[in-house]
């Protein structure tokens, strides 16, 4: 072979590609796991087992994390390391930022799988994780992509096929996403608040939400698509034109999106139309990456009948299409009035993950794993069993929440002639889905029962492979002088090449957080003030929350309490009647984080203050049952034991501070005193009424302080203008902006 | 809403580099042949040698 003196001898790094493969499948077992679970409580409330860690509150973003950066992550870096090498005809950049990448990951998941059920939580969803994992997340990200395009510097392969141009829309811009989303300042290692609040942390939070599932979901599996699609069908794709006009557009469609999430809310009007809009104009890209990719097919529809591979790739784009043609209807304000918050929402996203993700990973593994093992796969026949398996558990959970959503949004929406609510117990429309849920867990079960299957499938393939499994050589012309790596390059100093470039990328991104964290909270504070401005006596329409209070939301957080209860009420008739009247922006102005929710499995709580006795919320927590008697609510008993931490309090409030929430001195110094005299008060009342011992020093009076807090401050507002001008027509029209 | 002038500058910045992206991939010949691509990628890699075969060399 010497006569081609510039071909360049090569090998690819498939060990990697193999550990990202294995990986894959455990978390995707994992998170399916702990989905069955979540579905089985919601069905029978006693399957929380009383055990705080066991909980559906912190057990949901538990398997969303683990869903989404855990399965659908690690599926995504063991396609794109494959892809990736073949596609450019070069090794990865370099085997240890490869390796790294690998474990950092996996250490990122395992402490995410440790921290999220003992409580430890920033609550932004698919943002939870607190500061230290959050930062870790940064750097491990950063490493893949100096790898990624380290690699692509040393390609030898002049044009960049599409699959690579997704994969670098992903890189850029969900590095972007996170660093912006996790600007957190922290109390505690463990405890950190966003220096974002209510309106502003809720539109950072969904801007980050929504193109998570943009660039995290949808770009890198279209990458996936791209390549491993054509390579099982063995066609050439269908347009590859329509491929590069439709990459483009999504990336720049996409981003404007996400208000979508925050439709009818107290989000100006205008943000909330150019969510609208973006999202109905994202339908043509969408389903120009859905045809391109059923259209690769022709020819070989035949082949889909007999071949397994064919069949997940085929249902996963058509569950593509259904998704992103069920996204724009559901961003449409008044079909969005009848799902948010429902199960509808549950559902649509499952048909995404599920169906696109999970299928493709699905077809994407089978392929793969016997070229990467060198054998055969052991069982067609199981395979396609899996896939039959899946497909049918996905349509029993997807019908199944579908129809729980439209029936519970429709109970909630309905009024009589009269004008009166149908249903005015939220109760009564969360016994009507119940049976639903457990149709929902069997489907969910079906899905989880074929991965298993695929488990057992890929064991035996793998056990079987022939004992040599090590690297191929291949052969490449060089592409040019510049990028091609000398011989020399290949010694062991180019191990320590990615280094500088990764240096230079995180001190960047740290100089970056560092006057973001400190800019962002200044310019932030104008608009608290002028949001809220004094009043002639000096009285405000909003007040931060008392020391107590602060802790018993950081409990509320903790328990995962905004996963089934919002506090938002939205701008419509049904909600007005229901909750009262629409949130105002001025409520959640010194919530950090926001805790405007996105699921309604219990009632809104924007105004939940004063609306029942403590001794209500008391019997609440310890047993729902004890006063709502269908309730589904697990029961929260160790908050009647477990101490309240007054001794931080005062750090939490300096911090508070320091993000824009307006404490004194005095309340920083005072707060532990402070705190306890409220606990006091509320705990003796208790006893009064007969709640039994003293239970000041427990996190449930804390939590009952906060409770008690929630729409207090605007209700004595409003009856203090009421008082003022009693029957001015200013003073209707004012109140009456709501009707 | 004041968040809205972080987030709007760090979207049109994003934008802005992928134009970039475009543009410097448009006129460093990307596309210019579009036929080919999709059929090379279909085509097998063949190794030089197998993992096996190397002692013989």
């Amino acid at each position: 072979m010497n006569t081609a003196a510039k071909m360049e001898r090569f090998s690819y790094d498939d060990d990697i590609v193999k550990k990202f493969t294995i990986a894959t499948v455990f978390w995707g077992f994992v998170s399916m796991l702990v989905g069955l679970v979540i579905a089985s409580q919601l069905a029978n409330w006693r399957l929380n087992f009383g055990l705080p860690w066991l909980t559906f509150g912190r057990l949901r973003p538990l398997h969303t994390n683990a869903a989404i950066f855990a399965f659908a992550g690690n599926a995504i870096f063991a396609g794109a390391y494959y892809s990736t090498q073949r596609l450019l005809k070069t090794r990865m950049y370099s085997d240890v930022l490869s390796r790294a990448h690998f474990w950092g990951w996996q250490l990122i998941i395992v402490l995410a799988a440790i921290t999220l059920p003992l409580g430890i939580t920033v609550s932004k969803e698919y943002a939870e994780l607190e500061f230290p994992i959050a930062q870790l997340i940064t750097v491990v990200w950063v490493i893949f992509a100096v790898n990624f395009f380290g690699t692509l510097l040393r390609r030898r392969e002049k044009h960049i096929y599409v699959a690579i141009w997704f994969y670098i829309a992903t890189i850029v811009t969900v590095a972007v996403l996170h660093i912006v989303n996790t600007l957190n300042v922290p109390v505690t290692f463990w405890k950190s608040y966003p220096i974002f609040s209510g309106l502003q942390d809720a539109m950072v939070q969904w801007w980050y939400g929504h193109n998570a599932v943009a660039f995290f979901l949808t770009t890198p599996f279209l990458g996936l698509m791209y390549y491993f699609l054509p390579k099982a069908a063995e066609r050439p794709v269908y347009s590859y034109k329509l491929s590069i006009v439709h990459f483009w557009a999504l990336i720049f469609i996409y981003i404007w999106a996400g208000p979508h999430h925050l439709l009818n809310t107290s989000v100006p009007n205008w943000a909330q139309t150019l969510g609208m809009i973006f999202s109905i104009m994202l339908l043509a890209p969408s389903w120009g990456g859905m045809i391109n990719g059923l259209l690769t097919l022709r020819g070989a529809w035949d082949r889909v009948r007999v071949d397994p591979i064919l069949k997940f790739f085929v249902a996963g784009v058509t569950f593509y299409g259904m998704s992103t043609f069920e996204g724009p209807l559901l961003s449409i304000k008044s079909v969005n009035a009848l799902a948010h918050y429902t199960d509808w929402i549950i559902a649509h996203v499952h048909s995404g993950t599920l169906g696109w993700n999970g299928f493709i990973t699905f077809g994407m593994i089978y392929w793969m794993v016997p070229r990467l093992w060198k054998t055969k796969l052991h069982s067609v026949k199981l395979a396609t069993a899996h896939f039959w398996l899946g497909l049918f558990g996905m349509l029993v959970y997807i019908t199944s929440m579908w129809a729980a959503g439209i029936t519970q949004g429709l109970m909630w929406r309905a009024i009589d002639s009269s004008g009166r609510l149908v249903y005015p117990d939220f109760i009564e429309t969360v016994q009507r889905i119940v049976p639903l849920y457990y149709v929902r867990a069997v489907g969910g079960a079906m899905y989880l029962a074929g991965v298993v299957l695929m488990i057992y499938n890929l064991w035996v393939t793998i056990a079987s492979a022939p004992a040599d499994q090590s690297e191929d050589v291949f052969e490449a012309p060089a592409l040019n002088a510049v990028n091609a790596p000398s011989a020399a390059a290949q010694a062991p100093h180019r191990v320590l090449e990615g280094m500088p470039m990764l240096f230079t990328a995180l001190s960047l991104i740290a100089i970056l957080v560092g006057t973001l964290i400190e800019l962002v909270p200044t310019f932030l504070s104008t608009e608290y003030v002028s949001l809220n401005p004094p009043a002639a006596d000096g009285t405000r329409m909003i007040y931060p929350y008392t020391p107590l209070e602060l802790a018993g939301r950081d409990i509320y957080v903790r328990e995962g309490c905004y996963l089934c209860h919002s506090q938002q009420i939205r701008t419509l008739k049904e909600e007005y009647l229901r909750y009262g009247e629409p949130s105002r922006v001025e409520e959640s102005m010194y919530d950090h984080p926001f805790q405007w929710g996105s699921k309604r499995i219990g009632p809104d709580l924007a105004r939940v203050g004063g609306k029942y006795p403590d001794l209500w919320h008391l019997r609440h927590l310890n047993n729902a049952r004890d006063v709502v008697a269908e309730s589904i609510m697990p029961r929260y008993e160790w908050l009647l034991t477990d101490k309240t931490d007054f001794d931080i309090l005062p750090r939490k409030l300096a911090v508070m501070r320091r993000i824009g929430v307006p404490y004194t001195d005095a309340d920083i110094v005072g707060a532990v005193d402070a705190a306890r005299a409220q606990a006091v008060k509320i705990a003796s009342g208790l006893s009064e009424q007969g709640g039994g011992k003293d239970l000041s020093d427990k996190e449930v009076v804390a939590l009952i302080a906060y409770l008690q807090r929630l729409g207090v401050d605007l209700k004595k507002f409003e009856a203090k203008q009421a008082s003022a001008e009693p029957l001015s027509a200013q003073g209707l029209a004012l109140s009456g902006v709501a009707r | 809403m004041i968040v809205i002038y972080l987030l709007m500058p760090i979207a049109v910045l994003m934008a802005a580099g992928f134009i970039v992206a475009f543009v410097r991939s448009v006129k460093g010949g990307q596309y210019d042949d579009l036929e080919s691509p999709p059929l090379k990628m279909l085509l097998p890699d063949e190794p030089v040698s197998r993992a096996g075969e190397r002692d013989k060399k």
